[in-house]
């Protein structure tokens, strides 16, 4: 009997010991040499500790840029990619009576489709020629041919969010949809007997109880805006006109592997981590705010 | 009454005629692609995509032919490779992930708490920025250019993890004890009782493990440096240069990478829609 509960005890950790071990090896170890290394200078051979020096070296325009296109990107994708895909999803869940599976479906397909794609499809929609699908819509609202991949900031913003938009609408829509799928009928049986409006419903009802599903959005859309490197890599190939579509984790790649400056990229990476729990601290006062507006 | 009544299908009418609309926006670039891929890549150099060269006379299959069979061609080498990383990744990440998801939600015992808080914390810490260390981890590993190089940083992936403790939590511990009776081991019991009730578990999240893997992008673009050992996205990428880029086979290797997982998409369409969904209502 005794042996049992021993073996039993020992179970446990026979279960979460591959947690473990990755922990140490692929977040823990890293994470302590990513900070030594972010106050040393690394050249091929020799490696020599220099304090604050790559901190201080992060007063540099370009980083700023950086930062301030990641901050933008992911505040636009997130005033974009929440309210609009919760909309559609509370029209797919009530108000329509067939068809709501086919364009749930439809809305997925590109979420499907990887970056490289997605992003070879936007240079060539948005391609430079006057005969180019947007320029040619354009043309007839007599807006001039734009060079949409090396135009103003404004263009690398505007085609970087419809990249998100179009590939995250759909699944921001599934997710906002089994939030719904668990709010009781009744609800919106009682609200209709008291005269309620549909926007009333949407913003009584629906709103508040989705709010552990729009938590759950903006944790992951935090996350993925101010790591977002990919979508700008492919359209720009890493240089963009005035560094248009630079973000920090295109810096980080900039400098750690293009100029191989491991500890200055080193750096980078852990003011990106500070920004990230920045943006989530934000986000966790928000919420206890929230509650605490909902008792009162 | 009937008044009521004629708003609301106005509604609803106007409702499908917007999302019809938005369908058409939403596929139409796809359809672009497909309908491209069989033009001269030259045509997409100088007029980008346009409704012209979209329904343009001489469709061929020129572009398959030279991107699959051409003497040099590497298309091949990527689609194995991605074929390969796709199925070991999703293979070992969904088996260990759902080992520890399934400890931290069925035993009691020291340090379970703490685990657990770790797996929420690093659900929100981006990969990306240990991409310098683990990049030098895998030069002295000599994992570069290699497939577990590829794999490694992303077996554990903190979310699967959580999603199976989540799903684990609603298990039937009953059927445990009867089993420990039985003479069953905790090992066994994982194996031989609890893992069918884990399949759908299993589904879903290999058909998220898996589209993360086939569309990974930056860690190995990072790792793999010679062009046999690419996957499909690093290597179309490095056919956009700064010197002009090929269209020919990038178009035509797009439309390889893209319709298998619509594909498997439109036959799996319930477990990839519940995967995703079962993550994040209790998230």
């Amino acid at each position: 009997m005794k042996s049992l509960t021993k073996k039993q005890n020992l179970a446990p950790y026979f279960f979460v010991a591959p947690f473990i071990i990755s922990l140490f090896i692929i977040y823990l170890y890293p994470f302590i040499s990513t900070v030594i290394m972010s106050f040393q200078e690394i050249v091929p051979g020799e490696t020599e500790f220099i304090g604050f020096k790559n901190y201080r070296r992060l007063q540099d325009p370009t980083f700023f840029k950086a930062i301030q296109n990641s901050v933008i990107y992911t505040v636009l994708t997130i005033s974009l990619l929440i309210p609009v895909p919760m909309v559609f999803a509370a029209m797919l869940n009530s108000k329509l009576s067939f068809g709501s599976r086919f364009f749930r479906s439809v809305f997925f397909v590109p979420s499907l489709v990887s970056v490289v794609v997605a992003g070879t499809i936007v240079r060539l929609i948005f391609a430079e020629a006057d005969t180019a699908l947007i320029n040619t819509i354009i043309a007839k609202f007599n807006i001039e041919p734009q060079n949409w991949l090396l135009g103003t900031r404004v263009h690398a913003m505007f085609l970087l969010l419809i990249l998100a938009l179009w590939r995250w609408t759909g699944i921001n829509i599934i997710y906002f949809l089994s939030g719904l799928q668990t709010i009781p009928n009744e609800l919106y049986e009682a609200a209709d007997i008291d005269g309620a409006s549909t926007v009333q419903k949407f913003l009584v009802i629906t709103m508040p109880l989705l709010k552990p599903i729009i938590v759950f959005v903006t944790t992951i859309s935090i996350l993925g805006g101010l790591s977002m490197f990919e979508e700008s890599y492919i359209l720009w190939e890493g240089i963009s006109p005035d560094n248009n579509g630079l973000t920090i984790v295109g810096y980080i790649y900039r400098k750690g592997f293009q100029h191989g400056e491991l500890g200055l990229g080193s750096a980078v990476g852990l003011v990106l981590l500070l920004i990230v729990v920045f943006f989530n601290v934000i986000q966790l006062l928000l919420r206890g705010f929230f509650r605490k507006g909902a008792e009162v | 009454m009937i008044h009521e009544q004629i708003k609301k299908k106005t509604i609803s009418i106007s409702i499908l005629v917007l999302f019809s609309l938005l369908a058409v926006v939403v596929l139409f670039p796809l359809l672009a692609l497909l309908m491209s891929s069989f033009r001269p890549g030259s045509d997409l150099m100088r007029f980008g995509i346009s409704i012209q060269s979209m329904f343009a006379e001489g469709k061929n299959l020129d572009n398959y032919m030279g991107l699959l069979f051409a003497e040099k061609a590497l298309y091949p080498f990527w689609f194995r490779n991605s074929i390969v990383i796709l199925l070991l990744q999703t293979t070992i990440t969904v088996f260990l992930t759902s080992l520890v998801g399934y400890g931290l939600a069925v035993y009691e015992f020291r340090g379970r708490q703490l685990l657990t808080t770790l797996v929420l914390v690093l659900m929100m810490v981006p990969l990306q920025i240990l991409i310098l260390p683990l990049y030098k981890m895998m030069i002295s590993a000599r994992l570069m250019d290699t497939i577990a190089g590829v794999i490694l940083p992303f077996i554990l992936s903190p979310i699967a993890i959580f999603f199976f403790r989540q799903f684990s939590l609603g298990l039937p511990l009953d059927l445990m004890d009867a089993a420990r009776i039985d003479g069953v081991g905790e090992i066994g019991i994982y194996f031989r009782i609890m893992s069918p009730l884990l399949l759908p578990a299993y589904g879903a999240m290999a058909i998220l493990e898996g589209l993360k893997s086939w569309n990974n992008y930056l860690w190995p673009l990072i790792v793999l440096r010679s062009n046999k050992s690419f996957t499909i996205p690093i290597g179309l990428n490095t056919l956009l240069t700064p010197y002009g880029n090929n269209y020919d086979n990038l178009i035509s290797g797009a439309v390889i990478a893209t319709i298998p997982i619509i594909i498997l998409f439109l036959m799996f369409q319930r477990y990839f829609i519940s995967g995703l969904s079962s993550g994040s209502v209790k998230g």
